[in-house]
């Protein structure tokens, strides 16, 4: 494997994909996250000097509207699937002291 | 009558000429569901009482007049990512075990406004991340061709409702051959249409440039059909296009003269099942010998195209499933504060494969990384974009097989995931590209496990691709 996956990596990882990943979970993380960037590296036989990337396979242009309301109130219903809700609000845990 | 071998047309014609009713229809599947269900794992929710209730609605409205279509009073399934306003859809995740939507996908109303009646929701890959059904958190599917066998995936759980006779039609969706796999597998006819020509409003997103709704059929005509309910232009989707050509069903002409075909060689190199491309050959002969002209051709690229996609998806995935945080819907952990909840409902709300693609994707993103591995995958994209172009600057269609092999047995492919993603090698170019694909069955091989023939169509050429393949399936039926 050509790719190696460092602690620091996958801990690093971990915060941007905020996932709290037990220490069985990062060893196999390592290997399979190397396993695939070995993988992907097989792109680099490619010389893509000059090649613009391309996000979408046709072009695609922003889609503007008016601003203005079309489907109500519907906060009621939406705060249905709320884990934890009070006074047409979503409740969070404590986000600092 | 037996009503469950009858196709949704053939379905919906009797419906509307009173030989059965949208009732009796209904609870014929219901009754199949009762039977296999305990076996297949077709489905996550079927939503019994509802679905009966429904049918006899619209049995009504079809009686008054009101509904004249051909899919009205059918039964359909749907996949579990497709919001259903009031039907729970937990996209096979423990995270969303308990979302009830308070809207419907846009192709879901199209079907509803078609007259077709919602059985329930079907299993799937958690968050459609996988090849097999067998990442879903609620038990895998098994194939009605041979139960110790997997379905295909994501969509395994419609293509084996199909199969079974556990629902007359379903939608699926298809991110890297999603839809054309476990049609493939199943022995079912699913297509995945131009990017953009079924609004995505309503599907829940994992990668969201190359995510396309398509139907799951017995038949070609029955596909034809569905695709020209569920195609529709929509403002709430910004990728939606505007096609003035969606009546597809006027491409259910039997006639392939002159239309020509290109069998790409790379696709049938190494890797490639014996019996799989004997019967994907043999249907290219029956095409040419019925007027097709039918060629060789080198595609190029074909090996970029896996580790290309799993760059983008994975970002794409990464970034769209940063909204599953315990707030607003699904599962929450408990935990002191904020930052630890959000991590502890992701680490126990998602299942391995999932956290496997959010890491890589997170990874490709980062700085430092971006460049070399997101911005270089999107570069190959547009090279292989251009060997697509090139090639249907000579053909209507390319043909080949819709996998490598045949289904695996139940638990072979999950402990290899790089060998998972090879077999979506002949699948995944399309998404890539945004072209239209359509898997129909071409036989089977010697321990009765369905083979699939794919066709791939130019951008907005979907009746290229279902007139040729309503053509092979014709001469099939008719024994040549």
């Amino acid at each position: 494997m050509s790719n190696i996956i460092t602690d620091e990596t996958i801990d690093y990882v971990g915060i941007l994909a905020k996932l709290d990943l037990s220490g069985e979970e990062k060893e196999q993380a390592k290997k399979d996250m190397g396993r695939m960037l070995d993988y992907i590296d097989k792109l680099n036989e490619l010389d893509t000097s000059g090649v613009e990337p391309m996000s979408h396979a046709f072009p695609v242009k922003n889609v503007f509207r008016e601003d203005v309301v079309t489907n109500g109130d519907g906060s009621e219903t939406t705060l249905r699937n709320a884990p934890e809700e009070k006074d047409s609000m979503f409740v969070v845990p404590k986000t600092f002291d | 009558m037996e009503l469950l071998s009858l196709s949704a047309v053939e379905l919906g014609t009797a419906i509307r000429e009173g030989r059965t009713t949208a009732v009796e229809a209904m609870e014929a599947v219901l009754a199949r569901i009762e039977e296999k269900e305990s076996l297949y794992n077709c489905y996550i929710t079927v939503d019994r009482d509802g679905a009966l209730s429904r049918a006899a609605d619209v049995q009504r409205r079809i009686e008054a007049g009101e509904l004249t279509g051909p899919l009205a009073g059918v039964p359909v399934a749907i996949k579990d990512n497709l919001c259903t306003e009031g039907l729970l859809t937990t996209c096979a995740s423990k995270i969303l075990e308990n979302y009830v939507p308070t809207f419907s996908a846009e192709a879901v109303l199209n079907l509803e406004r078609a007259g077709a009646v919602l059985i329930g929701k079907t299993n799937m890959d958690e968050f459609a991340m996988g090849s097999t059904t067998e990442t879903s958190a609620y038990g895998v599917t098994r194939n009605p061709a041979d139960p110790e066998h997997v379905p295909g995936g994501s969509s395994g759980g419609s293509a084996a409702a199909v199969a079974s006779g556990e629902c007359f039609f379903a939608l699926g969706s298809d991110t890297g051959g999603s839809i054309r796999q476990p049609a493939s597998f199943c022995g079912v006819v699913g297509m995945k249409p131009t990017y953009g020509t079924v609004s995505r409003y309503g599907l829940v997103a994992y990668g969201s440039s190359l995510d396309q709704i398509g139907p799951l059929s017995r038949t070609v005509e029955d596909c034809a059909v569905i695709l020209e309910a569920i195609a529709s232009h929509d403002v709430k989707d910004s990728t939606s296009v505007e096609r003035q050509d969606t009546d597809f069903t006027s491409a259910l002409v039997r006639d392939v003269k002159g239309m020509r075909i290109g069998i790409p060689r790379d696709y049938f190199g190494e890797g490639l099942d014996p019996e799989v491309r004997a019967a994907v050959l043999q249907a290219a002969e029956l095409l040419k010998e019925n007027g097709a002209v039918v060629e060789e051709f080198d595609l190029s690229l074909v090996d970029y195209a896996i580790p290309a996609y799993y760059t983008i998806a994975a970002a794409e995935a990464s970034s769209n499933l940063e909204r599953f945080d315990g707030i607003k819907y699904g599962y929450r952990a408990e935990a002191e504060g904020l930052h630890q909840m959000y991590k502890k409902t992701r680490s126990q709300g998602f299942g391995p494969e999932v956290k496997r693609r959010i890491m890589l994707g997170s990874f490709v993103l980062s700085s430092g990384y971006y460049d070399a591995y997101y911005l270089k995958a999107l570069r190959v994209k547009a090279m292989i974009k251009g060997a697509f172009d090139e090639a249907f600057g000579k053909y209507n269609c390319i043909l080949g097989p819709a996998a490598p092999t045949t289904a695996p047995r139940l638990g072979e492919s999950l402990s290899d995931p790089i060998k998972m993603y090879l077999g979506d090698i002949y699948t995944i170019a399309v998404n890539l590209a945004g072209l239209p694909g359509i898997c129909v069955p071409c036989g089977t091989d010697k321990k009765g496990l369905p083979i699939g023939l794919q066709l791939i169509g130019d951008c907005f050429r979907e009746k290229d691709l279902i007139r040729a393949a309503y053509t092979y399936e014709q001469l099939r039926k008719e024994g040549k």
